[in-house]
């Protein structure tokens, strides 16, 4: 009876991993739930501010922010969002890679780039592999606090107002739907422009109290804040759907496996048994003789 | 006759609906906005926010911790902040997120290995590509 004792573990210490990957799978379906209402809390507040900072500008057209003004590039800063924690395939993989085209280009054109991690994965890729990186956040857990992401967009945005980098874009996963994650870069600041300019008809002459300024100020640092904020909700609806499915997937490998090895102790047992019938119908027979 | 109220923070909506009169904490001292109140943008201190919605029903209080109000004649909009903000809260925020960075890559070199990366990137996407191909094949 070769081995039949060796599969019997190696088929129990297959199912408990199939236990702890399904288990991963289901509390990865409940997170991915509550993310993705965290997702839409989001946007109301993003879509007010819009329209406020849409009427400041069209009321005061000769002020313009510096965030609102695009200049020269030399030096581009990046925000990259990913996750804490791996076992979600290849998310945080695709995204590097789609961020490492971005960078190969500016580096083809001679434009410097600094870094502004939030996240251990992406914080592990640049240890691992080098570059500039100004500032970074991890630990943020499944509910990120806004609060947590203060100083590090502050970081990228005194940069830009100091002029150390005229673009800060930032890489994170769109999500799609469940099964699909795109990882995607686009520029924060300066703000694109546009599409409002239509939209209001009527326009009022504001009281601004204490300052235009000021107001523009705090209205633009929390406008970019907020799409931050936006992009780390999304990409952690993003991580627990694809840890999910990456969970889905090993946890049927693991029932395979436990099939496959099933089959093979059952043809081990056979065999000894067989082998046992005929060892004991030729002693019977040597006796019987 | 009432006006319209949104109160949002950034991570989610708080209140929406009508109110005869809206009492927040304004940087320059308590303002009460009434419908047809001239347009208005100025940051908030923090503070409650209340909602008088007429009829002589309860009063709504809110919590916010500063942020920005936006009034126009039948339109407010209370941009609320989460935490308390302040020039030096948010500078020593600032240097502590740096001061994380520099810790977590003291002695590492700052010019990206291009070329280490690249190879870095395709292990993990072989690993990955090779679970796909072990799942087609069985």
């Amino acid at each position: 009876m070769a081995g039949a004792k060796e599969i019997r573990t190696k088929i129990a210490s297959v199912k408990s991993t199939q236990k702890i990957t399904s288990a991963m799978e289901m509390v990865a379906a409940s997170k991915m739930r509550k993310a993705q209402d965290r997702m839409e809390a989001t946007r109301p507040y993003a879509e007010k501010m819009r329209q406020v900072i849409g009427h400041v500008a069209l009321a005061n057209p000769e002020y313009k922010h510096p965030f609102m003004h695009a200049r020269e590039v030399k030096r581009v800063g990046y925000i990259i969002v990913s996750s804490d924690r791996g076992l979600c395939g290849g998310l945080n993989s695709n995204l590097f890679r789609r961020l490492l085209r971005d960078i190969q280009e500016l580096d083809a054109a001679g434009i410097e780039v600094e870094y502004c991690t939030i996240g251990t994965k992406a914080l592990g890729f640049f240890r691992r592999v080098g570059g500039k990186v100004a500032a970074q956040a991890t630990h943020l857990g499944d509910a990120p606090h806004i609060d947590d992401l203060v100083g590090t967009v502050k970081v990228m945005l005194d940069a830009y107002d100091n002029g150390e980098i005229d673009e800060i874009r930032i890489a994170y996963n769109e999500f799609v739907n469940t099964m699909t994650q795109r990882p995607t870069v686009a520029q924060l600041v300066p703000l694109a422009e546009g599409e409002d300019a239509a939209e209001l008809k009527h326009h009022w002459d504001y009281i601004y109290e204490p300052g235009a300024k000021e107001v523009l100020d705090g209205l633009l640092t929390r406008y970019v804040e907020s799409l931050v904020y936006q992009a780390v909700v999304e990409n952690s609806a993003c991580e627990q759907s694809a840890r999910m499915v990456a969970m889905k997937s090993a946890t049927d490998n693991a029932g395979d496996v436990i099939k496959e090895l099933q089959l093979i102790y059952n043809k081990a047992r056979q065999a000894a048994i067989t082998q046992e019938i005929s060892e004991i119908v030729s002693g019977a027979a040597a006796v019987a003789s | 006759m009432t006006i319209h109220v949104d109160i949002v923070s950034a991570e989610g909506q708080m209140f929406s609906g009508q109110g005869e009169m809206i009492y927040a904490p304004a940087a320059m001292g308590e303002i009460g906005i009434a419908p047809r109140h001239a347009p208005l943008v100025t940051q908030l201190k923090p503070g409650e926010v209340r909602v008088d919605p007429g009829d002589g029903k309860p009063h709504e209080h809110f919590y916010v911790s500063g942020g920005m109000i936006e009034v126009q004649p039948f339109k407010v909009t209370i941009l609320a902040d989460t935490g308390i903000r302040a020039a030096d809260l948010d500078e020593a925020a600032a240097q502590e997120a740096k001061r994380r960075a520099e810790d977590a890559l003291a002695n590492r070199s700052a010019d990206m290995d291009l070329a280490k990366a690249q190879v870095e990137l395709s292990e993990a996407m072989a690993q990955l590509r090779a679970i796909e191909r072990l799942r087609k094949t069985r």
